[in-house]
Formats: C-alpha cells, structure tokens, sequence
C-alpha cells in the first residue's frame, strides 16, 4: 500500500479514525498541509479547521478539529485532537448565542479574580481558563462553517 | 438463648442486607465494564502523545532555555500531592490504601524538612486528611467522574495545578492513584507529574517504538519550544485523566469484591442462623412434649 498513507485521528476519550487514505489536508498553524505517502517527518501543532480526507482527488470527508497536534512519518499521520466533530454538528445559531454568553461573563469574572484570594482564586482562574477556551473554540467553529459554506 | 422470634427477626435482616449487597455488587460490575471499557478507548492517545513528548523532552532536556514544566524549578522544596480517592465508600480496602500511602509520603517529606500541599480529589480523600493535615489541603474537589470521567474534568483539575505551578506555589507534583489490575487487585501508584519524568513512557511498551524512531529526524513546526510549551501542559491532563479513569476502574473493581465478600458472609450467615433457628424450635417442641408427657404421668 505504498500509495496510501495511514491516518489515525485520536482525541482524549477515544480513537476516532484509523484508515488508509489516498491524502489528508491538516490545519497546521503555520498553513495548511497536505499528507501524501512518503512525507518528511514532521511535527506540527493544529489551528482549529477542518482536516480534509481525500479519496480520488476530491474531498471524501471533512472533520472539524479543534487545536492539537499532527505527527507525520513517511507512512503514517497521526492527529491528536483536543476535540473532533464533522462540520455538519455545528450549528450556527446555537454557538453564535453560546459565544455571546461567554463574552457577556468574561468581564465579570476576570474582576473577580482580580478581587479573589487563595484557593478561592485558583478556582475562578480555572474557570477563567476554561471560559477563554471556549470562547476561542468557539469563535474557530464560526470561521470554519464560514469555510465549508463558502 | 435468643428466642425463636428473635431468630426470625435476625434472618430476616441479615437476608435484607444481603440483597442490597448483591444489587451493589452487580451495579459495581456493570459500571466496572463501563469503567475499563473508557480506559481501554483512552490508550491510544495517551501512548501518542508519551510517544511525541517523549522524542522532544529528551532534546530539549539539556538546554539552558527548557520550560519548567519539564526541567522543574531547580529546586524542591514544596511538593504538590494530588490524592485521588472515591466519593463514595464501602469499596474494600480502596481508599484506606491511598490514604495509607498518602500520609507516609507526607511524613516522609516532612521529615525531610519540606512543604507539602494537598489537593484532593474525592470526599473520602477529604474526610480522611482532614484531622490530621487539614492545614496543608490547598483544595479538595468532590463529585469528580460521577457518572463517568469526562476529559474536561480532567483537564481542569491540571488546569488548577498549573495555576498553583505558575504562582510559584510548589516546586515538584505528584499524583496518587489506584491502578487497575484486576477487579481483585489493584495497585497504589505514586506518579510525578510535575516536573515531567519520561521514565512513564518506557514502561507502557513505548520501547521498540523509541528504537526505531531514533533515526528519524523530525521537522516541527512552529519551533520545538513553542510546540513543547503546548504538549506539556496536555500532557498534565492526559496523565491526570488516565489516573483518574483508572481510579474509578480500580474502584469499582474493588467494590465489586467486597460486595461480592458481603453476599457470601451474608449467606453463611443466614446458613447458620436457620440452623440455629431449627434447632431451638426443635428444642422447644421437645421441651412442650416432656412437659405433656410428664403431666400425664403425674397423674
């Protein structure tokens, strides 16, 4: 199968792909890659986008991913992904109205922090973390579904 | 001699329990498969990213400008111990065991003349340090994995560490954990999370991949550093993540035990006391005919 690259795309929880694919196209955060058999070693971290699986020259199937980190050997490419989804589970509306909320709190809790003390404060800069994350999860979704329907 | 109602009463109860023994025991082996089942989908991306680390850390280890998250903060003085125990009790000897180990490793570093911190997962982690080091728990977290450990929860409790790292308020973090081994066995593991010990990835059979890979010459991409900056705060997740999922494997593994040990005493028990219960009766009845045929006699 010296025409055929293996691509495996792991999150946390689980394996989710593992199969032999004609070529794959991974949001590099220095530019999007495409991985064809033989490709230099390389590691790479992931912007969120979307991965393209190609089959004959066409996009077979696409796969949201959302930051990570893409290992590629000659034969292999391996995806590890904070999360994954196909594209058509995102819903425009409902993470335009998850954004907003998530904005709208963003404030209050960074003064929070500011005022908040001891284990008292670890537990809102948690909270503040993961607030940002989504935000910027959530806004990479945006930009991706303005990618596909375009 | 306990009378024959009061026999009765005894079998009735012991019988009771018995039942709510063996329900937990087959809740407890139903969640088990659950459990393992989560661990097992879990692997894969755990040996990736020890695989990616792995290769990385030992470039970087050498280098004046390493993070700190790998070479640590050059010294030693407060460490971070983050004990992993069960919301929830009557799971055989499963959080005795933890806390055992826990506080000898707190005497042990007390006795070395440094700091500890306590973070602690589980409310039976948290009742049992309490009286005795109440004043070191930084932070105790409960009702973590309650249905099932999810990677977000995971991710947030090594947010708090890195939180508390970045403060500058330890120095080295270890975690302590219950692995699975079976639902009979399972170990007490104390793991250093903080600074990063690749010595984890050459036991999970990661090996024969470091051999071959040695050859291979990565190009990476934005710069080494940068995507080491990534890594190893995921990678803090990804091991807190695997403890935690093989916690609540251990834990409803040995749950499954001791409630399995419950049923059977619970049944010899009941054996004993129906035993006991014909035989006063008979001993009664015996009693009542003597008295009857000793009357008649009198006559």
């Amino acid at each position: 199968m010296a025409d055929r690259v293996q691509f495996e795309l792991v999150t946390p929880e689980r394996l989710l792909l593992s199969e032999m694919v004609e070529m794959v196209v991974v949001p590099g955060t220095e530019g999007n890659f495409g991985v064809l058999p033989g490709h230099a070693p390389l590691i790479s971290s992931i912007r969120p986008g979307t991965i393209d699986i190609y089959e004959g020259q066409t996009v077979a199937r696409r796969i949201f991913v959302v930051s990570g980190i893409a290992e590629v050997t000659p034969e292999r490419c391996t995806v590890l992904a904070d999360e994954a989804l196909p594209p058509d589970e995102l819903d425009r509306g409902a993470i335009e109205a998850e954004l907003q909320t998530v904005q709208g709190n963003l404030p209050s809790l960074r003064e929070q922090v500011a005022r908040a003390t001891g284990s008292e404060r670890d537990s809102l800069l948690v909270e503040l973390r993961r607030m940002e994350r989504q935000q910027n999860i959530l806004q990479a979704e945006l930009q991706a579904l303005a990618e596909t329907t375009r | 001699m306990p009378s024959l109602k009061d026999l009765r009463l005894r079998i009735r109860s012991v019988r009771s329990t018995q039942k709510i023994t063996s329900a937990m025991k087959m809740v407890a082996a139903s969640r088990l498969r659950r459990a393992q089942e989560q661990a097992e989908a879990a692997r894969p991306y755990a040996q990736r990213m020890e695989r990616v680390l792995g290769s990385l850390a030992g470039r970087m280890a050498g280098l004046p400008g390493a993070p700190p998250l790998l070479v640590g903060t050059g010294k030693e003085e407060t460490h971070l111990i983050v004990v992993a125990t069960s919301d929830r009790g009557l799971a055989g000897g499963f959080n005795a065991s933890i806390l055992r180990e826990a506080r000898r490793r707190i005497r042990e570093i007390e006795a070395a003349g440094k700091q500890v911190m306590l973070l602690i997962i589980g409310r039976k982690g948290r009742d049992g340090l309490r009286r005795d080091y109440g004043g070191v728990i930084r932070d105790s977290l409960t009702e973590i994995g309650r249905r099932r450990v999810s990677f977000d929860e995971a991710h947030d409790i090594a947010e708090r560490v890195l939180v508390l790292y970045q403060a500058g308020a330890f120095d080295v973090c270890t975690i302590i954990y219950n692995r699975f081994r079976s639902a009979m066995t399972q170990i007490v593991t104390v793991q250093q999370l903080i600074p990063f010990a690749p010595a984890a990835a050459a036991q999970t059979g990661a090996e024969e991949e470091v051999g071959v890979r040695a050859g291979a010459v990565y190009e990476f991409e934005p710069s080494e550093e940068e995507i080491l900056d990534e890594l190893l705060p995921k990678n803090l997740a990804v091991q807190i993540f695997t403890a935690l999922l093989e916690n609540s494997a251990s834990e409803q593994g040995a749950r499954m035990t001791a409630m399995d040990n419950a049923t059977r005493n619970a049944g010899e028990m009941i054996d004993r006391l129906t035993l006991n219960y014909n035989r006063t009766r008979q001993a009664v009845i015996t009693k009542e005919l003597i008295e009857i045929i000793s009357g008649a006699e009198a006559l």
